[in-house]
């Protein structure tokens, strides 16, 4: 019940891009196509389902306070590498997800390959994993908080495609076209969103 | 003479990196409820980008291409440690309402858009010079949405009272994330209407 809550929340109530604004240069940049939209979305979720865990194992076992205590180093404390090494688990990460899809999927890879580097520099990615440091979840739970935080990028970022190409005939003002109106068109799309807010299942 | 100064002032209003590179929004809207932490998020960001910029122009006939993404990354993440730090110890109420925001300065595009695209080729001096720039142009832009947050939606301006609440009641959406949307919406508007007038065909 709780992972279900968690997952309703990190899609809806506090979605990672409508809500924390994450991701955001990608999200205006890919989402002109509702194919790119779809791809970007899809990358998103995958990467974000292996880092988010990998992060966690990372934190527990190399960072936390005391986490070296297992090759018997209690006292260290190497929490200040938090930052330096996410972003090296992400970027080889992506490397990585790139070579096996390439390989094992070749038509996934033909709808996905251009947009997996692209993730490296997504701030989604990092902010998850740093977001689950902050809130100190287990590990079921950042697995489930990192998919479902795709999710609602990847919805977030396939429904600005949609409105934007319900608006390429509309008579935007000349200085309002392009990035303008997707800023306001996200702003509406947050209101919307926020009709969510105060949803829990009970238990 | 004039050329530096161009460096410096091209980025502000007419080159500004939020509004019309589209580079760095990610950060820019979640710290903009208060104008307090939007100032502390725009001075690290500033300093992260002038060493950044200056350590990689410094180094660049010494990176070898293929792996420069890597250096670059790697320069700016220690940068950010170090950044993280220094406000966790000297700012540690303001530290903890940015959150995870600090971090992902990492990932924030304007930092690696500089690096790659200006300080790779440049020298030094000029690259501090483009990194000043540009770290004031995503100020000014940071510091006016926060300004236009806090005083629509509490009523106040840097903690101190501007529309008082006897007849003022705050409008709770500004403090909420589709404010952030709309007003950087608006911004994006007026800069490209009256400030740049080279438009740029989008769409």
């Amino acid at each position: 019940m709780n992972l279900i809550n968690l997952a309703i929340e990190s899609i809806f109530i506090q979605n990672i891009l409508l809500s924390l604004f994450l991701g955001m240069c990608s999200y205006l940049a890919q989402s002109k196509k509702m194919e790119s939209a779809k791809g970007l979305g899809l990358a998103v979720i995958l990467v974000l389902t292996i880092a988010t865990p990998l992060n966690w194992l990372i934190r527990k076992f190399l960072l936390a306070p005391g986490a070296l205590s297992w090759i018997g180093l209690e006292q260290l404390d190497l929490s200040f590498l938090t930052f330096i090494c996410f972003i090296a688990v992400i970027a080889s990460l992506v490397q990585i997800v790139e070579m096996v899809v390439d390989r094992f999927f070749p038509v996934l890879y033909n709808s996905l390959g251009i947009f997996l580097p692209l993730i490296t520099v997504n701030c989604a990615i990092l902010g998850t994993s740093l977001f689950m440091v902050e809130r100190q979840y287990t590990l079921v739970e950042s697995t489930v908080y990192g998919t479902s935080s795709g999710v609602g990028w990847a919805l977030a970022i396939m429904s600005l495609a949609a409105i934007r190409k319900k608006i390429r005939c509309s008579n935007v003002p000349e200085g309002l076209r392009g990035l303008g109106i997707a800023f306001i068109i996200t702003g509406l799309m947050a209101i919307g969103f926020l009709c969510f807010s105060g949803i829990s299942l009970g238990n | 003479m004039s050329k530096l100064k161009k460096i410096v002032t091209d980025p502000l209003a007419e080159n500004n990196p939020i509004t019309w590179q589209i580079l760095g929004v990610c950060s820019a809207l979640a710290v903009t409820t208060k104008v307090s932490t939007a100032l502390v998020m725009s001075l690290a960001l500033t300093v992260v980008l002038c060493f950044s910029n200056v350590t990689i122009s410094l180094m660049r006939n010494m990176i070898p291409n293929k792996i420069r993404m890597i250096v670059e990354l790697c320069v700016i993440a220690t940068l950010v440690i170090l950044a993280d730090q220094l406000l966790q110890a000297f700012v540690y109420d303001i530290s903890k309402q940015l959150s995870v925001f600090v971090g992902l300065i990492i990932t924030n595009c304007i930092v690696m858009g500089r690096a790659e695209a200006y300080a790779l080729q440049n020298t030094p001096f000029k690259s501090l010079l483009d990194a000043i720039g540009n770290g004031l142009g995503y100020s000014v832009v940071l510091i006016l949405v926060a300004s236009f947050r806090e005083i629509l939606g509490s009523g106040t301006w840097f903690g101190f009272t501007i529309l008082n609440s006897s007849w003022y009641i705050g409008n709770t959406l500004m403090l909420l994330p589709p404010g952030a949307f709309v007003i950087i919406g608006l911004i994006i508007w007026f800069q490209r209407t009256f400030v740049s007038k080279t438009l740029r065909e989008e769409d």
